[in-house]
């Protein structure tokens, strides 16, 4: 600065008494930003509300029926509600396993293919990748189901045989009435399985579980795989000593949030299996159930009793799925803010 | 600047001079140099070729030769237990077996000459690599099959021109067709975005903007939201819209199931976006003296544009493609019925499971054709999508810089006549400062530094 500065500026003098008191910052919106914050919070709430109206109705709805069936709701397998005998014990465990038996496939394929997507799939092809991945999420389900009813049914019915002859001993493999060693015997046990269902369902749900891992494989630490890398470990030493642990909330979240997206599946469910009323936990045989296909089939149900047990039967499927994924959402954020705090 | 370019620019600089020296010293033109300390390398003729770069790859040879190796035994392997031993018992039985014997193998081979965790890491990149084009293969399958098996229908120009309400269950496939299912489709899915974008963007304004425990829980609901069974938000319609207030089946309910569907997914895409605006921007536009809805409306979404058009194709590819909720509240009718706030109304993945539930061949085939369509349709919106979105905030195409350059000329323009056009005693206060601003790029930075240094 100039040395003139001195005489030009006047040093404050500090005030004796008034001790400081810090600034006021806040500053008050305009009449325009107001507006604008009352619209956007009303977006907001209008979302909540639509959100919320989802749950509130199908509960309204659904309180006829399960005033009516009371607790043997959950424990009935039938679904005559005409006659007043209608329960989800059946098609809950038909879900159930549907989602399990797609879980099981799809989550090594997601693995697989999410490991090869950010570890070893030439960088060039990444994006590609990434996007062939992501379209297959966009595919219609009905496609999906066209191509398990139509395609996969007739190749796999050999594989139901194999493993009902050789791991029938286990109850859900077993398949009731068939000889293997009978030569007469035809497929027909092992169509519309609870089995070939599942393996429609997790290759809608693979690219979902996929994608959210590959994500979180990605932000594995750059410093430790070098780490890794300097010790002496090979690739897959580095992948199962960095990325893998480091992946783990993000693997278990993205696996729950395919699980709540199978237990939800309707259509390729609907296309390929067909229904029993009954637990039937043999996977492989004939006969299976969902809650999604059961309201699918149902809903021209003209009886208000009807209608009303199929909402009750919605709304467990509603707060079933709610749950799975707030669990995977809050595993999946705990494991991001983990990444965080690296570095 | 590539690495071939710095490599050149390094020759022609230095290693002329280094020639030169070279001579210098063989000549003898300056004999006290002739005994230097140290001696000069004696320089070779240059090489023709720039050195060629070491390959850090870590494949080897070797390993590709047992890869290759253990695929042919394999395949052999397999060949002779299926036709010698045991019968053929279908292709998947052949592909599985191939498989395992071609991983033992291939363990076997990497195991002559490298030691455990070697042979592992082998093993697992050719599990990853199997599970990875598993994936992709199902995929490609599951699209080809349905275009294949489409092709039957989809060679019929009338498939795409008449609705079904003339062809019997037992015509031929050259007479109706699904252009009611098509119609019906569009109609039902812009009734959807136009109640999907603004209301789905103003959600992620809110999120994005106006942070607190409010909007945390609004998120919360959101995401949760995502996972809504679709079948679950076609009753909640069917509920509310068709039986309580009695507006019966029509394409209008549909396209409100399918909101419901598609809200929650353009939210949270559009949230992510809008979150990535970096918040410079914002804080510039704030310092300007802008108020926050105008730094929202200039500045945050022209930033976030290319993201929200993705989110909201993305969102629409899902919306087109749903069944379960249009199956309970658009109805099925073989016309065309063009409006969609009164009668049934049928769109493409509900005609697809109408067919497909028929018997004859004739109508699957015109199923198959009926998906081929839709999957090309949600095809081109998701291409697009990743055209437009490819980008992240404020990456411009070369086309987009190209205006943004003549925006800012005809900025200066207007600045230089607004200028020129008023009076000379504001003049006299504005002039200085705006001239010298727009000369400032024209200005060499050196020279400011020479006015600064004098």
């Amino acid at each position: 600065m100039a040395p003139s500065a001195a005489a030009g500026t006047t040093l404050p003098s500090a005030p004796e008494e008034s001790p400081d008191v810090p600034r006021r910052t806040v500053d008050r919106p305009g009449p325009a930003d107001l507006v604008f914050r009352a619209v956007a919070r009303s977006g907001g709430l209008l979302v909540l509300a639509i959100m919320a109206l989802v749950g509130v109705f199908l509960a309204y709805r659904a309180l006829d029926a399960i005033e009516f069936a009371g607790w043997s709701f959950l424990s009935e397998q039938r679904w005559e509600p005409e006659s007043g005998r209608f329960g989800i014990a059946a098609v809950l465990v038909g879900t159930l396993l549907i989602a399990l038996v797609a879980i099981v496939i799809a989550v090594p394929l997601a693995i697989g293919a999410a490991l090869y997507i950010s570890e070893y799939a030439p960088r060039r092809m990444k994006q590609t990748l990434v996007s062939l991945v992501d379209l297959m999420a966009a595919v219609p389900s009905v496609v999906y189901g066209l191509w398990g009813l139509f395609l996969l049914q007739g190749n796999v019915l050999g594989l139901s045989r194999w493993i009902s002859t050789y791991f029938g001993w286990i109850p859900l493999f077993r398949v009731d009435g068939v000889d293997p060693r009978d030569p007469l015997a035809t497929d027909s046990v092992y169509t519309s399985s609870t089995f070939i269902a599942g393996i429609v369902v997790a290759m809608m749900v693979a690219p979902i579980i996929c994608s959210i891992m590959r994500e979180v494989f990605a932000q594995a630490p750059a410093g430790e795989r070098e780490g890794a890398y300097a010790l002496g470990a090979t690739r897959w030493g580095m992948i199962r000593s960095v990325v893998l642990p480091f992946g783990k909330g993000g693997m278990i979240g993205g696996t729950m949030l395919g699980l709540g997206r199978a237990l939800g599946e309707t259509i390729g469910v609907y296309l390929v299996i067909s229904m029993v009323f009954a637990i039937q936990p043999n996977i492989v045989q004939n006969g299976g159930s969902s809650v999604a296909a059961l309201i699918a089939l149902r809903y021209g149900d003209a009886t208000p009793m009807g209608i009303s047990a199929l909402m009750a039967a919605g709304l467990a499927l509603f707060l079933m799925t709610l749950v799975v994924n707030f669990i995977a959402s809050s595993i999946v954020a705990r494991s991001r803010s983990g990444a965080a705090s690296e570095a | 600047m590539t690495n071939r370019q710095l490599a050149e620019t390094v020759r022609d600089e230095f290693v002329p001079q280094t020639v030169h020296l070279a001579d210098e010293l063989d000549t003898g033109h300056s004999p006290d140099l002739a005994q230097p300390a140290t001696t000069v390398p004696a320089q070779g003729p240059e090489p023709e070729r720039l050195e060629e770069r070491r390959s850090t790859g870590t494949s080897r040879r070797s390993d590709r030769f047992a890869a290759a190796g253990a695929a042919l035994a394999a395949l052999a392997f397999t060949m002779i237990v299926f036709t010698q031993l045991a019968p053929f018992d279908g292709l998947l039985g052949f592909v599985v077996f191939a498989w395992l014997s071609f991983v033992g193998i291939y363990a076997l081979l990497v195991s002559f000459d490298e030691d455990g965790p070697a042979v592992r890491d082998r093993m697992a990149a050719a599990v990853v690599h199997s599970l990875g084009f598993l994936l992709l293969l199902g995929l490609v399958v599951v699209v080809l099959f349905t275009l294949f098996r489409g092709r039957a229908a989809l060679v019929h120009l009338n498939f795409f021109v008449q609705d079904m309400r003339l062809a019997g269950p037992l015509e031929p496939l050259s007479v109706g067709g699904i252009w009611h299912a098509i119609v019906g489709t569009l109609e039902q899915i812009g009734i959807a975005l136009a109640i999907t974008v603004p209301l789905g963007v103003l959600c992620a304004v809110f999120l994005g903007e106006l942070p607190g425990a409010f909007s945390r829980f609004v998120r919360t609901i959101v995401e949760a939201m995502t996972a809504l069974p679709s079948i679950v938000a076609g009753l909640f319609i069917y509920a509310t819209v068709v039986l309580m207030i009695g507006f019966g089946k029509s394409g209008f309910a549909a396209s409100l199931a399918i909101t419901v569907m598609m809200l929650p997914i353009v939210i949270r895409a559009s949230d992510v976006v809008i979150r990535l605006v970096p918040g410079s921007l914002r804080e510039a536009s704030l310092a300007l003296g802008a108020s926050q809805w105008r730094t929202v409306w200039h500045v945050v979404l022209p930033t976030a544009r290319s993201g929200l058009a993705t989110a909201v194709i993305l969102g629409t590819a899902r919306g087109v493609g749903e069944t379960s909720p249009v199956l309970l509240t658009a109805g099925v009718n073989a016309g065309m019925n063009a409006n969609p706030f009164s009668g049934w109304q049928i769109s493409l993945p509900l005609q697809t499971f109408e067919f497909v539930k028929s018997p004859q061949p004739t109508m699957i085939a015109r199923g198959f054709g009926t998906a081929a369509t839709l999957m090309v349709l949600v095809l081109v919106l998701f291409i697009v999508a990743r055209t437009i979105g490819g980008r992240g905030p404020g990456q411009l195409t070369r086309r987009q810089a190209r205006r943004r350059v003549a925006q800012s000329e005809r900025d200066k323009r207007r600045f230089l006549e607004r200028q020129s056009a008023t009076p000379p005693a504001t003049e006299a206060m504005t002039s200085p400062a705006l001239p010298d601003r727009h000369r400032e790029p024209e200005v060499d930075p050196a020279d400011h530094r020479e006015e600064r240094d004098a």
